[in-house]
């Protein structure tokens, strides 16, 4: 199977430095970058297919310039090669822009799945797997909790969370997944995975060898904008109980029935 | 005037990317997967076997070996790098990949390409562990001293002897043993390298040590009664035994001091974090000058014992021929620095620090071996010295 992943750099939710910039932008310096943690997973999914049906795996990402530092830990957990779209007028790019360069890259492409993240941790829009899919008319199955190809009949079945449970949905292949953690966590790269990633490529485009014509992406003409931002209120101080484990269970007990959050207490 | 010691003989080192992944690759698998059974294994003092399998399932254990041999290179700071990260979290974990390369160095170094490929790759691969046999109850810095007798009889050596203070030599598959051979021989030409397969007749292990620290890395005498060895497993030739462990350590005592640095980043880690919490006076204790010039020291020594050992590393892999002077150099600090911060560490935590709630305790025990063992600060310095001074006359 060939399996495309969309992989995002964002920064780093570990490092506590994200934050945006006077223009409302993200600011990219403040923190190092990783890969979206969702996309993660859709990663570690679309390896464990590969390893199951054969195949490879490969990355799209449309990133700033120095965005092949952060696909290589990608390469290093499995995924053969990586394509790279960045220009400088993609810069301040909203989700329909993004869509619309993703979609663009998948052109030359060749595959059974495209795998994405559900959302991203630095965006949270949630929405460029769906335009991508819209734009490239690509069957979109959503909310992933389980993927399960047949590459026999060409066709694709996968389970997406719901309110209730879940729905098993069923599509032609190629298709376009939603991912979530419900995959299964993501591998730690091997070191030999490190070392093999050295001799693996990144082909990183432009929008003009994508033939996207550059006045119709970036910030110019972004639908959305971010107006403000803050960071979330602190939190009262924390209460550890220390105490032994039903001295400690009493006390749990007390402090969220006096809060009215037990029933058939007291 | 001339210069009493040769300038560094390779560039300036820079991380590679490939490099600075496999720490943060290490670091992470060691914050997650070994650092929460730290405590255990030093309290069960029980050698630690699935950290063996984790280090071993992520080629950790590859690390020493070069590609060939199913290793990932053999670099030096690469193996470093990782030994460091482990025993941030873990310094007996860190144990495992120092002492896997300590007892392949001699195989490394003087092995043929059969015998290279006879066990590197299982070594690689982590389905074998190995142990380095040189030091016995009498004859500890003092190498010369060796009593364990070696005896060809026709295609095969017998060996008689004891070796004590032996990382993993419970736990091994192989052990390099070094055996006199010829006692009319010159005292640096009368021992040989052998490896023995193990178990193995007349091959036991009367002891276990009780240790202070690196607790769950067994450390074992070694008994020999007429342990009989085919020919082929002897490492070199005849009377090469000294030189090939003299050798061994101009590349495994980094080892020991990334050992070294690993537990001393540990334990400021954890002193930081505490002078951030703890509150007295009306203000986080680490804003009270006497503790923070602490922090700041130890700092500032561990970063200066990590840049001279990446720079060990690089003058050693390049073939400096000051390479035993770089490896005692760097072991020397490391092993004074990590010692100086756990002990500071304590004295940052007060009480806390002193019972087991914290990992300072602890790592202040483990911080003790890096200057025992694989030669002890004196020999290091003793080291340093004769590649200052040279030989008189």
């Amino acid at each position: 199977m060939r399996i495309v992943v969309l992989v995002k750099p964002v920064p780093d939710p570990a490092s506590g430095a994200e934050r945006l910039g006077p223009d409302g932008r993200l600011d990219r310096a403040a923190s190092p970058a990783v890969v979206n943690g969702n996309d993660e997973y859709a990663l570690e999914a679309a390896l464990k297919l590969v390893e199951e049906h054969g195949g490879e795996v490969t990355l799209v990402s449309m990133a700033p310039a120095n965005a092949p530092e952060t696909m290589r830990k990608a390469l290093a957990m499995g995924a053969q090669s990586g394509l790279h779209v960045t220009d400088t007028a993609l810069e301040g790019s909203d989700t329909v822009s993004t869509a619309r360069v993703l979609a663009a890259a998948l052109e030359g492409l060749e595959f059974d799945l495209v795998l994405a993240g559900v959302d991203t941790s630095d965006g949270v829009a949630g929405v460029v797997p769906a335009g991508v899919a819209a734009l490239r008319r690509l069957p979109y199955l959503s909310y992933a909790a389980k993927i399960e190809p047949d590459p026999g009949a060409g066709t694709v079945r996968v389970r997406r969370i719901s309110a209730t449970g879940y729905d098993i949905l069923e599509a032609p292949m190629p298709a376009l997944i939603s991912c979530t953690q419900a995959l299964g966590e993501p591998r730690y790269p091997s070191l030999k995975g490190i070392m093999a990633a050295r001799s693996r490529t990144i082909d990183t485009r432009s929008l003009g060898d994508l033939g996207v014509d550059g006045s119709g992406t970036g910030g110019a003409v972004a639908t959305t904008a971010v107006v403000d931002s803050r960071p979330p209120e602190a939190r009262g101080a924390t209460r550890v109980v220390r105490d032994g484990a039903d001295e400690a269970a009493r006390q749990v007990v007390d402090f969220l029935a006096e809060r009215r959050l037990l029933r058939g207490f007291n | 005037m001339p210069m009493v010691t040769a300038p560094p003989t390779s560039p300036a080192y820079r991380l590679t990317d490939e490099q600075s992944m496999l720490r943060d690759a290490v670091r992470v698998l060691a914050d997650e997967q070994i650092a929460p059974r730290a405590a255990e294994i030093d309290r069960t003092a029980e050698f630690p076997q699935d950290v063996r399998t984790l280090l071993a399932s992520h080629d950790i254990l590859a690390l020493p070996f070069e590609e060939r041999f199913g290793g990932i290179g053999g670099e030096l700071l690469s193996l470093c790098l990782a030994i460091e990260q482990i025993s941030r979290a873990c310094a007996t974990s860190g144990l495992i990949l120092a002492v896997q390369e300590l007892g392949a160095l001699p195989i490394i170094i003087a092995g043929s390409q059969e015998q290279k490929q006879r066990w590197l790759p299982g070594l690689a691969a982590g389905q074998q562990l190995v142990a380095f046999a040189l030091t016995e109850a009498e004859a500890g810095s003092d190498v010369a001293a060796t009593r364990t007798r070696a005896t060809r009889d026709g295609d095969s050596y017998v060996i008689d002897g004891a070796k004590r203070f032996i990382s993993h030599g419970s736990v091994a598959d192989l052990i390099a043993v070094f055996a006199v051979t010829d006692p009319e021989a010159p005292r640096h030409r009368s021992l040989s390298c052998f490896i023995v397969e193990v178990p193995t007749d007349g091959f036991s292990v009367p002891r276990i040590e009780h240790k202070m620290g690196i607790r769950g890395s067994p450390t074992a005498e070694l008994a020999f009664n007429g342990v009989r060895v085919p020919a082929a497993n002897l490492i070199g030739a005849e009377g090469d035994g000294f030189g090939i462990a003299m050798r061994t350590f101009e590349r495994s005592r980094p080892g020991i001091a990334a050992q070294a640095v690993g537990i001393a980043q540990g334990a400021l880690e954890v002193a930081t974090r505490y002078a951030q919490e703890r509150r007295q006076f009306g203000q986080r204790i680490g804003d009270l000058q006497m503790v923070g010039a602490m922090l700041a020291d130890m700092d500032a020594a561990t970063e200066a014992a990590r840049q001279l050992l990446y720079k060990a590393c690089v003058e050693i892999d390049g073939g400096s021929p000051d390479a035993g002077r770089w490896a005692a150099m760097c072991k020397l600090v490391a092993g004074d620095t990590a010692m100086r911060v756990t002990t500071d560490a304590v004295q940052v935590l007060g009480g806390y620090g002193y019972i087991d709630e914290f990992p300072v305790e602890r790592m202040m025990r483990d911080a003790k071996i890096t200057q025992l063992y694989e030669g002890t600060q004196q020999v290091q310095r003793l080291v340093i010295a004769r590649a200052l001074l040279g030989k008189d006359g």
